[in-house]
């Protein structure tokens, strides 16, 4: 039976996905049970959103991208009625066609081999795909140090972004004697700009499920939480689903696959902190506290939630376990480079042509992912810099984009592999607007509980703020490094200790801008409003109207055929008079 | 606090069904908050009180754990929340023009509410459909690809289907 399969991930859904398929539905309907309509997570093809797939009874696959309601309509009659595709909308196939193919080419998809190809709402669609197969492995034919001992030697690290060694984590939990001990996903994907975590939930739940229940077995944990961001309503659904039909298949419970072993799961939703996705913070939510982080040691193994032995890993390090268990630690260790293996997802967004979902080996150029895999810039304009680590990351210029995507070599360059936040920046990107931005943000989401990153921050805001408005003074820039380092070196938590780096980057690699806004009070790329002004010339504008009728504040005055004019205190900075006009007349200054 | 509300016994019904559920750990409190702020749309001062006195959990901690997390509220908000993310991706492609526009439309400015207590305007970290930047959620229903005046104009339709 040929089956119709649409993309409804968050971003399929935000494209509208949901009308494609109530469309598909009804044509498939009104054919009668000829084929099914069913629905997949995330393909990591966002760019072309909404996407749908048709999947033939030997299980070939041809996806359609940018898929409307009339478009749906015609891939029906062209392909399931008529029988041959519509080539024109055909973005990949399984035989490697389609003209958006060399988006997969270089991926290599380990963490993602099941999303957006199965039903993320059925086990057996999983299952159907080897999902649980590692943890039967597990509990059949290894102990708890096997486990442990295989982690160890896939050498896979930490892909929430600090890096360390998951192995070496479970170790340490699996050598306190305690009556209970825990296992926690963190999924409090608080990065702005990174969606890995949810593309993984709301794709391939089961994956997240097994990897806790295998790392639960390996360091005696029977209870494990899951700690999702509260706006993450669909990964949190599916998330539910995906363990009730666990339970109900004997994976989770009592005496799982007549092991023995115990292991129950229980959801927890954040409630809005980004610096719950700090373990110790983390911990405090679930106990029911203000997420501030804890002074440590006692590190989280040994005491971590209610005071017993804990383990917290990412949502992508635990999707890798099953794979690892199920294909073995040389499997793993085939992929990616001499210091870490491996492959890693990365959330690619920002000024690029494909934006999307990519995994990679580890080892990869940064290069080849924005070039490659993402066809460069949307703009056609110069690539500028690509920000990686989101807050506690950095910007990377384009000089350096044949860094390989390693913990060190990107540590060197003072960004950190972080969390998989990819956010391509081109010409128009202002360098001192983004370290505002980050600042900004980690400003607002600091809890407070330090001085150096409670009022150190606000003081580095203050002067970026000043900056950008054109106050900017000599020395602010040496103020905000001395600032940076103390900063650095005496925060309690990783978000203090890591705030500093979108600052330090971009005075690393773009200072000229800094000085370009500090002495001459001017922004190249008329990012920073207070910097700008937009003015109409009198030899272009012939007096069409349409940036006054464009414009959303009403701030330009002219009659037709007669040079207009932009009242300055009205005007908000937008750029719409700019982007119409067809005549160049509008300039920014 | 709404006093025509509190005055009638029903006003206390969904505290009652969501209080069935304590089991007296305090691990339950950040739950408990989300259900009720569900049922009444944000923490009313009276709703915090009597949350205080049935599991002996100090106002001042409770306040503090409202007071730290973003999602919970102590104002009413209007009938549709507008969240507008400024996540990076969004930032790079120009969340402020569209905040702008919206703000501009809907004469209020962020995290303020309408008079008429249609919409209230806030924004949010990152919603994480990145790659459909600049992107806004009215109520559970997210918008992407946006400009500021389709932005105006996804405002607009809600307003008329209200009229």
């Amino acid at each position: 039976m040929k089956q119709i399969i649409i993309g409804l991930g968050s971003c399929g859904i935000a494209a509208g996905g949901l009308k494609v398929k109530d469309t598909l539905q009804h044509l498939a309907d009104q054919a009668g049970p000829t084929l099914t309509v069913g629905e997949t997570g995330c393909m990591g093809m966002c760019y072309c959103e909404p996407m749908v797939e048709v999947r033939d009874e030997a299980g070939n696959r041809t996806i359609y991208g940018h898929v409307d309601e009339a478009r749906a309509e015609e891939i029906f009659r062209h392909h399931i009625q008529g029988g041959t595709p519509l080539a024109e909308a055909v973005i990949v196939t399984s035989d490697g066609g389609g003209h958006e193919a060399g988006f997969l080419e270089k991926q290599v998809r380990l963490v993602l081999e099941r999303c957006g190809a199965i039903d993320p709402e059925s086990i057996d669609d999983a299952i159907g795909m080897e999902a649980y197969v590692g943890l039967e492995k597990a509990l059949d034919t290894m102990t708890p140090a096997q486990v442990i001992d295989e982690v160890l030697t896939a050498g896979i690290k930490g892909r929430g972004g600090a890096g360390f060694p998951t192995g070496l984590k479970w170790k340490f939990a699996a050598g306190y004697e305690a009556d209970q001990k825990y296992i926690i996903c963190n999924a409090d994907e608080g990065d702005p700009g990174a969606f890995m975590d949810r593309s993984i939930l709301e794709g391939d739940p089961h994956s997240v499920i097994e990897g806790l229940i295998i790392g639960g077995y390996a360091i005696g944990a029977t209870k494990g939480y899951i700690y999702a961001r509260a706006e993450y309503p669909i990964a949190i659904r599916r998330l539910k689903i995906a363990i009730e039909q666990a339970e109900a298949r004997g994976f989770l419970g009592k005496n799982i696959l007549d092991s023995g072993f115990d292991f129950s799961l229980t959801i927890k939703e954040g409630a809005g902190a980004f610096v719950c996705g700090e373990e110790t913070a983390l911990i405090e939510s679930i106990e029911g506290n203000r997420g501030m982080p804890r002074i440590r040691p006692p590190f989280p193994a040994e005491k971590g939630l209610f005071g017993k032995p804990s383990n917290i890993n990412n949502v992508e390090t635990l999707a890798n376990i099953g794979w690892i268990i199920r294909r073995g630690a040389g499997a793993f260790a085939a992929l990616g480079t001499e210091e870490s293996n491996g492959t890693k997802v990365f959330a690619l967004a920002g000024k690029v042509r494909r934006g999307g979902l990519v995994e990679i080996p580890i080892g990869m150029t940064i290069r080849e992912v924005v070039d490659t895999i993402g066809g460069g810039t949307v703009s056609g304009k110069p690539l500028k810099a690509v920000q990686m680590g989101g807050p506690s990351g950095g910007c990377i210029p384009a000089e350096l984009m044949d860094t390989v995507i390693d913990y060190q070599p990107l540590a060197e360059t003072g960004a950190i592999m972080g969390s998989g936040g990819m956010i391509v920046m081109d010409a128009d990107n202002c360098m001192v607007d983004i370290a505002r931005y980050f600042l900004q943000f980690t400003q607002s989401e600091s809890c407070g509980k330090c001085t150096f990153c409670k009022i150190g921050t606000k003081r580095m805001l203050e002067t970026l703020e000043r900056i950008t408005q054109g106050e900017g003074a000599e020395g602010d820039v040496e103020r905000l490094e001395h600032l940076s380092h103390q900063i650095k070196t005496n925060a309690l938590c990783g978000l203090g200790q890591t705030a500093p780096n979108p600052v330090l980057t971009t005075i690393r690699y773009f200072r000229n801008e800094y000085d370009n806004h500090i002495r001459n009070k001017k922004c190249t790329t008329s990012q920073c409003k207070a910097l700008i002004h937009y003015d109409i010339l009198a030899g272009k504008c012939i007096g069409c109207t349409i940036c006054a009728k464009k414009c959303p504040v009403d701030a330009i005055r002219g009659k037709v055929k007669e040079l207009h004019s932009i009242e300055q205190d009205k005007c908000t900075k937008c750029g719409i008079c700019k982007s119409v006009c067809k005549f160049d007349a509008v300039v920014v200054e | 606090m709404c006093q025509n509300c509190a005055q009638t016994s029903k006003y206390w019904d969904p505290f009652e069904a969501i209080l069935t559920n304590w089991a007296g750990d305090r691990s339950q409190l950040i739950p408990l908050l989300q259900q009720l702020q569900d049922a009444y749309g944000y923490l009313p001062e009276d709703v915090i009180a009597r949350l205080s006195q049935r599991t002996g959990i100090f106002v001042s901690s409770i306040m503090g754990v409202a007071t730290f997390y973003s999602q919970f509220r102590l104002e009413p908000v209007g009938k549709h929340v507008v969240k507008i993310c400024f996540g990076t991706a969004c930032h790079v492609i120009g969340a402020e023009n569209i905040a702008d526009a919206i703000c501009h439309e809907l004469g209020i400015t962020l995290g303020g509410t309408t008079e008429d207590r249609q919409f209230t305007v806030e924004s949010v970290a990152c919603i994480g459909c990145c790659s459909l930047a600049p992107v806004i959620m009215i109520d559970d229903e997210t918008h992407g690809r946006l400009t500021p005046e389709t932005a105006r104009a996804v405002i607009r339709d809600v307003r008329a289907k209200e009229a």
